[in-house]
């Protein structure tokens, strides 16, 4: 809807004819606004939550009936496909051009084209930037977004942003998915989502600077780092992470806890040691050795360490206190041009085949379990470099997590209500200053 | 401005949605909330806007003075980097400036600076940052006026026996002073409401206003708040400007 107070073009037109003076238009102007009372106009321009006119949930859009009447008509021809960066596996093919394996064997498969854009860095400036669409009722231009389990999924799972998924049209998804990925305590049934890879918040260290073992969230208080500590900015890793360092169980935390949580996080920000609150951009500081020790996503370093000689020095691990898990979810945006085709790519991704090949790229954690067995025996088939890549990649308990690892896994606190702008009140003014 | 002001009179959450309930005590919240913000933002902007003209004034007054038939080649250098979008120029200089980058990595590795040397995500990048990314918005201003002025005024100055220091003192400086009111102006506005250059080259400590308003915005999704603090970052420079311009400009700004 609309932000701005509407103005008749035919009355403008009228009340700029020579004959009023400017200044006369300008006392209309006012005795109007005088006279409509300003609230009208204020009230206006509200911003509408949940049973607003906006979303397009109204009718029958993820219903089975709806389900039933797309899969008549078949698929669009194209999928629009967005999600974060360094998450998809890369080739090049003979020419020397960029080719995406997984996507091109889809588009052999079904004859859909996938259009595949990395363009989310951070999942509140992401939905940020679709929610005005998703308020007005329009296609926000992707059929397929990857969202993580937080503040934003929920909110957008709440208003109907997100078309209810059809699992009768998901096939390996039913057959292949994991405990830890099916019926999650964020999203019960898997009514909007389906998982498309989890992974650890952990800490990353560079052997060059930094060479004590890690071992603990404390490490990131080393004053030995100052300037070189990187922190996450976003509003659950660095909180969620501080009460797993505490002991405390994020999923089942109190406001107390989190007090003590903040009082960790500022009392970790006030030494003045941090380099910087950081989204996806610690990667690049990391790699460029402006960072020695911080906050990091199992893949990306697992990922770089093993496939680039020079990040050889790369290390990663997840505190003895515990370790937070996330998991990023695909799911389809309301007003979506070709749900069809997404769920069909989304259901793509659960063929054991296809999740081994995606997991042997970006070494996260899969939502498919039986990919194990091919990556492994994808690693004793090879030779080589190759063969020590992905006999890492199957070993690590950061890519196929061990009991052990998943007794002490964290996931981030689900909030409602209230809870929300109390936990952002309480965390948000840490990272700001 | 209106929407803005009827946004920030609400109170409900993203998720419920916002009701008008005339909550002025938004804007109180907002202020003792975020006080610190908003004096480190008015610190920073006067900051870059003296920095600024103090750079300015000689490259536009060298320009304008011994440019010859090269003023507008000049010009057009001097801008040329500003073709560039802004977030791609900030990103650059966090490139550059980076600790072992290709300035500071060899000037370590002589020895002139300490190892622990370092300058991004202090106050100093993000004031540095500002005051490169507003330099035209100071030079131009600057150099219309001085570009005006007409140069025989200074060579009477010289034939009354005023030296070069006292001719520039007393003719150049004050013909120039409107281009100066001007510089002040278009520098000092989009300076305290700058946001990019405290996230893309600042660290712990050095946000601004502008950051505090888009975490409101976009990851609290308060709209009232964020509303309430852009409105009063705005009313507050609206007064600025204008009590500015009554006691300092005017008259001259019409010469």
């Amino acid at each position: 809807m609309s932000m701005q107070p509407r103005i008749d073009p035919a009355a403008l037109r009228g009340a700029l004819m020579p004959r009023i003076s400017r200044r006369d238009l300008f006392r209309y102007a006012g005795v109007g606004a005088g006279a409509l009372g300003l609230s009208a106009i204020l009230a206006a321009c509200g911003v509408e939550g949940e049973g607003g006119n906006g979303a397009p949930t109204g009718g029958a859009e993820g219903s089975p009936e709806w389900w039933a009447a797309l899969q008549e008509q078949g698929p669009g021809d194209l999928v629009n496909f967005t999600n974060w960066p360094a998450y998809i596996d890369v080739a090049r093919d003979r020419e020397g051009n960029r080719t995406r394996p997984t996507l091109d064997m889809f588009t052999e498969a079904t004859g859909i084209d996938v259009v595949f854009r990395a363009d989310i860095n951070d999942n509140a400036a992401f939905y940020a930037q679709i929610r005005p669409a998703f308020e007005s009722g329009q296609d926000t231009g992707h059929d397929i977004i990857v969202i993580t389990n937080g503040q934003q999924l929920s909110e957008m799972m709440a208003l109907g942003y997100l078309i209810q998924l059809d699992h009768s049209l998901t096939p390996n998804f039913n057959a292949q998915v994991g405990p830890v990925h099916k019926d999650p305590a964020y999203d019960p049934g898997n009514k909007y989502t389906m998982a498309w890879q989890s992974g650890f918040t952990g800490i990353a260290w560079n052997t060059k600077f930094v060479d004590e073992p890690v071992t603990s969230f404390m490490d990131l208080f080393n004053e030995k780092y100052e300037g070189h500590i990187g922190v996450f900015g976003n509003e659950a890793d660095a909180p969620s992470y501080a009460m797993v360092a505490l002991g405390i169980n994020p999923e089942t935390s109190t406001p107390e806890d989190w007090q003590k949580a903040a009082d960790l996080l500022i009392e970790q920000r006030d030494r003045g040691i941090i380099r910087k609150f950081y989204d996806q951009a610690y990667l690049t500081d990391f790699e460029n050795e402006d960072l020695w020790i911080t906050m990091a996503w199992s893949g990306d370093i697992i990922n770089d360490k093993l496939y680039f000689p020079e990040f050889a020095t790369f290390e990663f691990t997840t505190p003895e206190e515990g370790a937070v898990i996330w998991t990023d979810n695909m799911c389809i945006p309301a007003g979506a041009a070709n749900p069809l085709g997404a769920i069909m790519l989304m259901d793509w991704y659960y063929k054991p085949d296809i999740a081994a090949r995606l997991t042997e790229w970006n070494a996260y954690v899969s939502p498919v379990p039986a990919g194990g067995e091919i990556v492994q025996a994808d690693a004793d088939a090879a030779k080589g470099g190759n063969k020590a890549v992905l006999e890492t990649i199957a070993g690590s308990p950061y890519v196929f997590p061990t009991p052990e690892l998943s007794e002490k896994s964290f996931s981030y606190r689900v909030l409602e209500g209230d809870e929300i702008e109390q936990w952002n009140d309480l965390f948000l003014p840490i990272f700001l200053d | 401005m209106l929407a803005m002001a009827g946004l920030a009179l609400q109170e409900g959450t993203s998720l419920e949605g916002f009701r008008l309930t005339w909550r002025f005590a938004n804007f109180t919240d907002a202020l003792s909330k975020y006080d610190e913000f908003f004096l480190r933002s008015l610190r920073n902007g006067a900051i870059v806007t003296g920095a600024s003209l103090l750079l300015s004034y000689p490259i536009a007054y060298w320009i304008a003075f011994y440019g010859g038939r090269f003023k507008t080649v000049f010009l057009f250098l001097l801008l040329l980097p500003f073709f560039v979008s802004f977030v791609i120029r900030t990103v650059s200089w966090s490139f550059i400036l980076s600790d072992d980058g290709i300035v500071f990595g060899p000037l370590k590795s002589i020895g002139l600076l300490p190892e622990g040397f370092r300058v991004v995500g202090k106050t100093f990048a993000v004031l540095a940052g500002i005051t490169y990314n507003l330099l035209p918005f100071t030079i131009l201003p600057l150099y219309v006026s001085l570009e005006r002025i007409d140069k025989s005024l200074v060579e009477a100055a010289k034939d009354l026996y005023s030296n070069k220091v006292q001719a520039f003192l007393k003719v150049v400086l004050p013909l120039s002073l409107p281009g100066v009111f001007a510089a002040i102006l278009l520098t000092s506005i989009p300076a305290v409401g700058d946001y990019v250059n405290a996230a893309v080259l600042g660290g712990p400590g050095t946000a601004m206003i502008g950051n505090v308003i888009q975490s409101e915005f976009l990851v609290a999704r308060d709209y009232p708040e964020a509303s309430a603090l852009a409105f009063i970052l705005m009313a507050a420079m609206l007064v600025g400007a204008t009590l500015y311009a009554r006691l300092l400009g005017t008259e001259e700004i019409t010469t």
